[in-house]
């Protein structure tokens, strides 16, 4: 069985314009890999072919990227899912290329950073450390999952246009994190900093994030329950 | 804070209340409209005309008419501000759009209330 890849290539140092390369190598019938593990193959075939990889079972989100149009990680997206057809693998759209299928992320942990991704609480410091009850911490499941792997933001149209400004859907699931943990004592902060017509209005719900996150995460619903938080500290 | 001028609200929540209280207007004026269409057959011109000499269809009339100038005013600035990233051709497209809005909700008025 042959596997059949066409794979976005371009060095800045060298190339003036992008182009596709296809690739191509023998497997045993009936067999599968993840595309990763066809990367690293393809690698092997040709050296200066360049992506990011660590952790090879979805847990650092280094190597989120689109193949056959849709993002994903490539360490836990098995090759049989394309069905033999030929597999286009490019980097996470929207994002400045460093090479080949390394993207320059830095717009993307700017607007990380500027949600305040951590505990701030102005109480009296507990004896040993803020309790939590089992109801409270159940809020943060489906929030605290997120690996960063910019699949969700790189596939948001309002995230293209407006990197600078819309935080976009990674961001915001962060940004719900933290609003909605009992241990945060910053919530109005929190949400004066995003009551703007981009941060968190961009946002208009056609749910790309919803459908390439591998850790099946709902940003569309975080982003909807900040609305939520917004408009009731409005009205 | 992203701070914006050129849009109808001064903010985001301000934006999204407008753009879903004048969209619930015109999805009833639509569906009265069709409605009444599809239930006056055969519709002719004296039923169109008491219609629309009615007090209430004149005031539920303009009001669509401002919705419809909001909601448009709204959804071009998201568009624009997407999509054009000339501030001077956003500007001028922007001010074009409002100008047009604004142009029918004035010919919608004299129409309705020359009736």
């Amino acid at each position: 069985m042959k596997l059949a890849f066409s794979v976005y290539r371009y060095n800045p140092d060298v190339d003036t314009k992008p182009r596709m390369q296809d690739y191509s190598f023998e497997v045993p019938d009936g067999s599968d890999m993840m595309v990763l593990d066809a990367l690293l193959k393809l690698k092997e075939i040709d050296p200066t072919l360049s992506f990011r990889r660590s952790c090879r079972e979805g847990v650092c989100g280094s190597d989120g990227m689109n193949m056959n149009g849709k993002n994903g990680l490539a360490c836990i997206t098995p090759v049989s899912t394309f069905k033999g057809k030929t597999i286009e693998i490019r980097p996470l759209p929207g994002m400045p290329v460093v090479r080949d299928l390394v993207v320059d992320l830095s717009q993307f942990y700017k607007q990380y950073e500027k949600i305040k991704p951590y505990l701030i609480n102005d109480e009296k410091k507990p004896a040993r450390e803020h309790l939590q009850s089992p109801e409270e911490r159940a809020h943060l499941d489906g929030l605290y999952e997120c690996i960063m792997c910019a699949c969700c933001s790189t596939a948001c149209p309002s995230f293209w246009w407006n990197p600078d400004k819309f935080v976009g859907p990674s961001g915001l699931l962060h940004a719900y994190r933290f609003l909605i943990d009992s241990r945060d004592t910053a919530t109005e902060e929190r949400l004066a900093e995003l009551d703007d017509a981009y941060s968190v209005f961009r946002c208009h719900g056609i749910m790309n994030c919803v459908d390439v996150c591998p850790k099946g995460l709902n940003p569309t619903k975080a982003i909807g329950h900040i609305k939520s938080m917004l408009l009731k500290r409005a009205v | 804070m992203v701070t914006n001028a050129a849009s109808f609200g001064r903010s985001g929540v301000h934006d999204f209340i407008l753009l879903r209280a004048s969209a619930v207007i015109l999805a009833c004026y639509t569906i009265f409209l069709v409605s009444f269409i599809a239930l006056s057959a055969p519709l002719t011109y004296e039923i169109w005309h008491g219609l629309f000499s009615a007090l209430p269809m004149k005031v539920f009339t303009l009001l669509t008419l401002i919705a419809l100038l909001i909601h448009a005013w709204i959804g071009s600035w998201q568009v624009l501000t997407d999509y054009v990233k000339n501030t001077a051709l956003r500007g001028v497209l922007q001010f074009t759009f409002v100008v047009t809005a604004f142009a029918y909700l004035a010919a919608g008025i004299v129409i309705v209330w020359g009736v």
